[in-house]
């Protein structure tokens, strides 16, 4: 009878199955770029250096630190609480100490509180940026610099917002896996 | 008639017997049926743990469920999360999609379209033989190991990573995700069946604008799992990758979110719940139209109103996430979309007032279970109104408000329909009708104990009750005493549903070709009760 149109509606729907599919994946890589553009869940901007007009409105900058269960690191910030103005330039520290006696790489993910802030919170440079690795035993002090972009003063959904709260987590950066090999590797 | 003829009918007839009958199957009555017995049985396992669950509430303290675990306290609190979690998976997947989908949807749409068969018989017997290892992927899993030393998944229906990550490191949480992309694919394959029966074999003269509604949800819905069920099974394929492979797509150690899986989840979660939902109005259409001795109200409005419902809801997933911090302009759109839904699902609860209006209504069993449900999916419609609202859901979040909400729409409105449906087609289905008194009493008892069961939840909701805890302070006593009463009398609707299976199969007056008189106007009252084995034979021609 019409068999081979049922076939035929048959692989276009299939086809349609599989699109789905490959669209849940290419979901992973959108929302990324998603969240770096909006400052969607407190995405922090990552900017280059540049002067800012200053603005003469104060915001309270407080500073969070954990570390992942695996991670043997002690991390805390050197500051509990910076007060500045919009589009001031400045500069924050947090301390890590590696409590074991091996050498272990970590990176750190951050985000601020409230998340709409995220937008707005520009950092010049951070230790976030890149892996940090701790010798056995070592100590250091970790430095960010950040301002608060001054177009926060145009976002009317802003004006409540006079504290942000600035978060990171350390993570192990090897799972133990892939630590093994690497070990193996640096045997030979 | 010629010999030639003759032997042709006899070769028609044949059909295989005994277990080859079933399982090689590929008569949509069959697996139809098939669909039918296993939802009833899977039905009962999910009712059974809610049950057990509404013991384990009916007083505050945790002191049932360690009677189950050998008085392990900790065991018994982790037994409690299995059961939720397997209750909400066993009713969405192997109760409410197989009897409304695998089971109406294959024994009537084609019949209602005028089809000889579906569209892929031996695809049809695939989708429905996938389930069975599905469900039993799922029992494997409350034998193996989920959380450290504990047996079973807990993680709850929806599978939130972290939770369902290195908050579940045993395999239990792998066989549950594998029982998931079964299901799923049997779904899939029963859709692409659905769609291409539906567009290609309708009966001539069938036009789309004069199919029938039970066709027409069942279209709708074929297109939300085609649409929706592959992101889960991208979602939870990315669950089992980060859980044994190293991925990190929800893991932050490796730059990945927890909420994207958030996200991925309920871009299929709430297409799904119309997936449960609108064959079940499609069914009601029908029941109304039927017993008002009326057509449907605005039948290409009900018609157009479930594809809207279908698309919009592709759009409103985040109204389950408005805690995870979205952005106030993102809470008011999501909030704004979810609305909107109200006004299609409007149309369509008017239009069966409006049906039902001057009508002159026969309050069979089917009638009553449709009825029921128009008032108590409103009830539930309503509520969820309420929950649409970011600020409102800030407070009702995770509450048992939700689980009333849910449950008002999912389990007093899907299964009402299921219900319905089961009366109104039995006599069809079997050649044989049900006893019509008892099947009155199921309805009430039913009706009764759900609504003892569900409405005290919304007060324990508006008063901060969080839903999935074992346990509840004393200020939430009374009203889960009530809930738990309600359980115990929907439990004796239950037995006595199982009681008038077995009577009406075994002493039900033979049903005649069409019970209903001149209100039921579908091409299954055309057939005999049961209809041949094969139909249409001769495509009907429809004017």
């Amino acid at each position: 009878m019409s068999e081979s149109k049922n076939k035929r509606t048959g692989i276009v729907l299939s086809m349609l199955v599989v699109g789905m599919i490959g669209m849940s994946y290419a979901a992973v890589p959108l929302y990324q770029i998603f969240c770096q553009i909006t400052g969607f869940g407190g995405t922090v901007q990552a900017v280059a250096d540049e002067q800012t007009v200053i603005v003469d409105r104060q915001i309270k900058v407080r500073f969070m630190a954990n570390v992942n269960r695996d991670m043997p690191w002690q991390f805390a910030p050197v500051q509990t609480v910076q007060s500045l103005k919009v589009g001031e330039h400045a500069l924050a520290f947090y301390e890590a100490i590696n409590l074991t006696n091996e050498e272990i790489t970590g990176t750190a993910t951050y985000n601020v509180s409230p998340h709409k802030a995220g937008l707005y919170f520009n950092k010049i440079d951070c230790f976030c940026f890149t892996e940090q690795t701790l010798k056995p035993g070592e100590r250091v002090d970790m430095p960010v610099t950040y301002y608060i972009d001054p177009e926060i003063m145009n976002d009317a959904n802003m004006d409540d917002v006079n504290e942000v709260v600035l978060s990171y987590t350390f993570f192990l950066k090897e799972p133990s896996g892939e630590k093994h090999i690497a070990q193996i590797v640096s045997d030979e | 008639m010629s010999n030639a003829a003759e032997a042709h009918g006899g070769h028609d007839d044949h059909t295989p017997t005994g277990w080859r009958r079933w399982l090689y199957s590929t008569n949509h009555k069959d697996i139809g049926t098939l669909y039918l017995i296993f939802a009833i049985f899977a039905g009962l396992v999910g009712f059974s743990m809610s049950v057990l669950m509404r013991i384990e509430l009916m007083y505050p303290g945790v002191d049932f469920l360690p009677a189950l675990t050998g008085g392990n306290i900790d065991a018994a609190y982790h037994l409690f999360n299995v059961l939720i979690t397997a209750h909400g998976l066993i009713m969405v997947f192997f109760l409410v999609m197989p009897a409304l989908i695998g089971g109406f949807g294959n024994w009537f749409v084609p019949i209602m379209i005028g089809a000889p068969d579906m569209a892929f018989p031996r695809m049809n017997n695939i989708s429905f033989w996938l389930l069975p290892p599905a469900i039993l992927l799922l029992v494997f899993s409350t034998f193996v190991e989920g959380p450290a030393s504990f047996n079973g998944v807990g993680g709850g229906w929806t599978v939130y990573a972290p939770l369902s990550t290195t908050g579940q490191p045993g395999p239990a949480m792998d066989l549950a995700i594998l029982a998931l992309h079964l299901a799923g694919a049997s779904s899939i394959l029963g859709a692409v069946n659905f769609i291409t029966t539906i567009f290609n074999m309708r009966a001539p003269g069938m036009t789309m604008h004069k199919m029938p509604l039970f066709a027409w949800s069942v279209l709708v819905t074929a297109f939300l799992l085609l649409l929706s069920l592959p992101v889960l099974a991208g979602a939870i394929t990315m669950l089992l990758t980060d859980r044994n492979f190293g991925t990190t797509f929800f893991d932050p150690a490796g730059g990945g979110d927890p909420v994207l899986f958030q996200h991925l989840f309920w871009f299929f979660g709430h297409p799904e719940v119309y997936i449960l939902i609108l064959p079940g109005f499609g069914l009601i259409s029908h029941i109304i139209s039927t017993f008002s001795k009326k057509p449907i109200f605005g039948y290409l409005g009900m018609a157009y109103a479930m594809v809207a419902i279908g698309v919009i809801g592709f759009f409103v997933w985040a109204h389950h996430m408005y805690t995870v911090g979205l952005n106030v302009d993102v809470k008011a759109y999501f909030l704004g979309a979810t609305m909107v839904i109200a006004v299609p699902t409007g149309i369509k609860i008017f239009s069966w007032i409006a049906t039902m209006w001057g009508g002159s209504i026969k309050f069979d069993t089917p009638m009553l279970w449709a009825v029921g449900f128009i008032a108590l999916f409103t009830v539930g419609g309503v509520t969820g109104v309420v929950l649409a609202n970011a600020g409102v859901d800030h407070a009702f979040h995770d509450t048992y408000y939700v689980v009333a909400h849910f449950h008002y729409t999912m389990s007093l409105g899907a299964v009402f329909s299921i219900f319905a449906g089961f009366y109104y087609w039995i006599g069809k289905m079997s050649g044989r009708q049900y006893p019509e008194t008892l099947g009155k009493i199921h309805f009430w008892l039913t009706f009764v104990g759900v609504n003892i069961i569900f409405f005290p939840q919304h007060f324990l909701g508006m008063a901060g009750m969080p839903r999935r805890y074992v346990d509840y302070p004393d200020a939430y006593a009374f009203w889960n005493f009530v809930s738990s009463i309600g359980a115990y009398l929907s439990a004796a609707g239950v037995v006595l549903f199982l009681y008038i299976i077995y009577k009406t199969l075994k002493s039900g007056e033979k049903c005649p070709d069409n019970p209903w008189g001149e209100g039921a106007t579908t091409l299954e009252w055309t057939l005999t009760s049961p209809p041949p084995f094969h139909q249409f034979n001769e495509l009907p021609k429809i004017k």
